[in-house]
């Protein structure tokens, strides 16, 4: 131990400053002052054991596994209900190699892509539209607010009546969901760009468009990324119910088989690669805003 | 109806305002204030807390739109809040160079005349920082930087020191005199610190409930010290006229020493 020297020092004189206090000797006991140790940067160093914290819970997980693949191997767990973690990971061998799952894959990124890139522009364009004017208040936010109590799978037979079961009727349901957390976050973002920039933007003569450029759009950028965020997770739900009720390809259609057959193995497999992709997404979300937003402090 | 005008401000006036009203409900903040103001003359606006000085302040900066009587002020104005409201998302020579907005400067141009202000204020070196690493003291230069770039007629500064600490604050009070002895500008200051008030300015007005209620021109020799007999009568008297009274109020003499730091004892709050 580095500890710095702050145990009772006997005797220990007062500060000369204000009142004399007189010296008490410290085998007088209940008067002396009892100084103690706080721990300071110092201890951490000298602590050779220090762990990560990111190892620590990468441990957790790895934990986890390794106790799913033991109940299974020792029988804890039915193999029919949940295949064990090297089943899976076999499993998900055989179909890259056989490719299934890269074309599942694909077919599942496009629907998600496709959907992203109509529904983030509709969403923050609205967004602009009811932010930037009071007409376009009054015209989009209070219907925008209204519909999006209206689960958006409770959609799909419309939908579907009007769009048939091909692939339109799966991007629109996701164009749909994302447009919804991009707009709330968006539109509430524009409204709550500080009055007294507006105020700014008045006294140096910015102009509306430069107002607008300069002032709104980067002021409300903070929203819309936490908008981006929630619209990624909600692509990725519509996407596994879309493609669960009627689809001759992607993630959602591969399980839906792998459930006929009882192929558990398949299915975790399914729900892996969600994990995983959700974790992607997230990952790109979240370097997209520190990117951006370099300029706010502790990034 | 207030009419901010611009045009036909006479040749050597930078400011005049008259019968201007200002009623919030059934509160009215401002009754009636008439000001007038030359080219190049520093005018600070002493008033307690409440006194409507920022409303007045806010007035002449044509950001209020509610208020009523006859406003003209030049075109080329500019204004330093009491936060430094730099824009976090742009750098502080981005910032800077917003002044010059609206007046049809080149990109190019505008960077330098941004880059050589700075320099001035002392911030050479942090035009690519974001504000938010800057200090306050730093903050204020750069929005000082910011008003100044445009080379405004008036400069309107609403309590910019306020939420500085007190070092900091000399150097401020030393750098806003010597920029103004260089650009020129007509200043409205609106404080409630009288020292400062009386340090900066060369005319100190006082506005209480809504009225101006004094008007006295500086005549203190320069550089002023606090320690100048007549800067301490003029406190005393500004002090009164804000409703204090220096010896009932249990306040230290006014020290001697002609080094010390502008402190709170002038400051109403």
């Amino acid at each position: 131990m580095t500890a710095i020297q702050t145990r009772a020092v006997p005797g220990l004189a007062p500060s000369p400053v204000g009142r004399a206090v007189p010296v008490r000797g410290t085998d007088e006991g209940h008067d002396a002052v009892d100084l103690v140790s706080l721990p300071t940067g110092s201890d951490r160093a000298a602590n050779r054991w220090h762990v990560p914290r990111s190892v620590v819970r990468l441990g957790g997980v790895v934990a986890l596994v390794a106790l799913w693949e033991i109940a299974s191997r020792a029988g804890w767990i039915s193999k029919r209900q949940l295949a064990a973690p090297s089943t899976v990971f076999t499993a998900g061998w055989d179909l890259i190699r056989a490719g299934t799952l890269q074309t599942a894959l694909w077919a599942s990124l496009q629907r998600v892509l496709w959907g992203l890139a109509f529904g983030v522009p509709i969403g923050a364009g609205l967004a602009l539209v009811a932010g930037l004017s009071r007409i376009g208040d009054s015209l989009v936010d209070a219907n925008v607010q209204m519909l999006r109590f209206v689960p958006i799978i409770a959609l799909q037979p419309l939908l579907v009546y009007w769009l048939g079961i091909g692939e339109t009727v799966k991007i629109v349901l996701i164009v749909i969901g994302v447009a919804f957390p991009i707009y709330v976050n968006t539109s509430a973002a524009i409204r709550s760009v500080h009055p007294g920039y507006h105020e700014l933007a008045e006294v140096v003569e910015l102009g509306r468009v430069q107002t607008i450029r300069k002032v709104v759009l980067p002021g409300a950028l903070p929203g819309f990324l936490v908008g981006l965020r929630l619209s990624l997770a909600i692509a990725w739900l519509l996407l596994v119910f879309a493609e669960q009720i009627n689809a001759k390809s992607g993630l959602g259609y591969m399980m839906i088989r792998a459930q006929t057959f009882f192929q558990t193995d398949i299915l975790l497999v399914g729900l892996v690669v969600y994990l995983v992709l959700g974790l992607i997404s997230d990952f790109l979300a979240r370097s997209l805003e520190r990117g951006l937003l370099r300029w706010q402090a502790g990034r | 109806m207030s009419a901010v005008g611009s045009a036909a401000v006479a040749a050597e006036l930078a400011v005049s305002a008259r019968d201007v009203r200002r009623t919030f409900g059934e509160r009215e903040v401002l009754r009636g204030i008439d000001l007038r103001f030359g080219r190049g003359e520093f005018v600070a606006l002493l008033g307690r807390s409440g006194s409507g000085k920022s409303t007045f302040l806010r007035a002449l900066a044509g950001l209020d739109s509610g208020v009523e009587g006859e406003i003209r002020v030049p075109k080329r104005r500019s204004v330093v809040f009491q936060d430094a409201r730099l824009l976090p998302w742009a750098s502080v020579l981005d910032n800077v160079v917003l002044g010059l907005s609206g007046q049809g400067v080149s990109g190019k141009t505008a960077k330098e005349s941004g880059r050589a202000m700075l320099a001035e204020v002392g911030l050479d070196g942090h035009e690519h920082d974001w504000p938010k690493t800057l200090s306050g003291g730093e903050a204020q230069r750069a929005a000082l930087a910011r008003a100044l770039v445009r080379d405004p007629q008036l400069l309107l500064l609403d309590e910019p020191f306020g939420a500085l600490d007190a070092l900091t604050r000399v150097r401020m009070h030393a750098l806003v005199q010597q920029l103004h002895a260089r650009y020129r500008p007509a200043v409205l200051l609106v404080t409630h610190d009288v020292d400062e008030a009386v340090l900066l300015a060369d005319r100190v007005l006082v506005l209480t409930e809504g009225v101006i209620s004094l008007d006295i021109t500086v005549d203190v020799s320069s550089p002023r010290l606090r320690s100048d007999p007549g800067f301490i009568a003029l406190r005393a008297q500004l002090l009164a006229e804000l409703g204090v009274d220096e010896s009932a109020e249990g306040n230290h003499p006014p020290t001697t020493n002609e080094n010390t730091p502008t402190t709170n004892t002038g400051a109403l709050q």
